[in-house]
């Protein structure tokens, strides 16, 4: 035995020599830790993880556990990190017969809240989808680019939206959205 | 920027969310063992290279990541119209679309 202290490596987020944009029309902060799946197969399958079926490029949420339905057959799956392993429990015992896969990529990309007055103004910076509430209604999520970096997009509310984006992308994205911000009249 | 209508997405999407995948509907030969050097060629390497309508894959794969069909024209670069994979070819007459 030894009384030899051992220095653990800190665990730093893929943010933490980014500064966050925060005005007043404007803020990205940090999502919760969340357990996030990818779920392929019959999206009826989703209802073993509590959330109705979400309709294409729909989210559907039921209490803390949102469903975002990206293609035919695709759903990304997110809960609070905790709940990760009782997740995989659950959806290995209760996912109907048939084929599905469900694989954990939680650690794969973070998720961001942008919001306020500006979000929509700040994310068209980038993503070139139509971002006004007709084209993109509240409860819309869809995959799509902004500039050279692939992000989830999901319409919370119309000046709140919440972004999934791949670790290493994420200061690429929250550079130009700060970028974007300066750009606007609420630096 | 074009914007591509995706038949999985059921809406117009821009362009930079999709790639082109070649040649529609080109099936690869059942058997390549019994397949001639020159069939397997064929099948490899030549494509139809039409001046007007073409039929070709893309991918929305920074969108629903779907294959689906396009038919676009190679000269105006017009893409007529989209339909999912699997799908028959539409017949639409290049003077007409
Ligand atoms: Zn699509």
């Amino acid at each position: 035995m030894s009384d030899r202290s051992v220095a653990v490596a800190a665990r730093r987020g893929p943010l933490h020599a980014v500064s966050l944009p925060k005005g007043e029309t404007f803020a990205v902060t940090r999502a919760p830790d969340a357990a996030r799946f990818v779920l392929r197969g019959d999206p009826a399958g989703v209802a073993a993880f509590g959330p109705a079926a979400p309709g294409m490029l729909r989210a559907s949420e039921s209490g803390s556990r949102a469903a975002l339905r990206l293609g035919p057959d695709e759903i990304l799956l997110l809960a609070p990190g905790e709940d990760a392993e009782a997740i995989r429990g659950e959806l290995a015992a209760k996912l109907p017969a048939g084929a599905h896969s469900l694989v954990d990529v939680s650690h794969r990309q973070i998720g961001l809240v942008v919001e306020g007055r500006s979000a929509a103004l700040c994310l068209a910076a980038g993503c070139p989808l139509d971002l006004r509430p007709a084209a993109f209604p509240i409860g819309m999520a869809t995959r799509t680019i902004f500039l050279k970096a692939e992000i989830v997009l999901w319409r919370q509310a119309d000046d709140r939206f919440h972004v999934e984006v791949w670790r290493s992308f994420a200061p690429y994205l929250v550079g130009h959205l700060s970028d974007a911000h300066a750009g606007s009249s609420d630096p | 920027m074009l914007l591509i209508h995706c038949p999985y997405c059921e809406m117009d999407r821009p362009e930079l969310e999709f790639r082109y995948g070649g040649e529609a509907h080109i099936a690869r030969p059942a058997d390549p063992m019994a397949t001639s050097d020159e069939t397997w060629a064929e099948h490899l390497y030549f494509r139809s290279n039409p001046r007007g309508l073409h039929a070709e894959r893309w991918r929305h794969i920074s969108g629903c990541g779907r294959f689906f069909n396009c038919l676009r024209d190679t000269v105006s670069d017009r893409i007529v119209t989209t339909y999912k994979a699997g799908e028959a070819r539409p017949e639409i007459d290049r003077g007409a679309a």
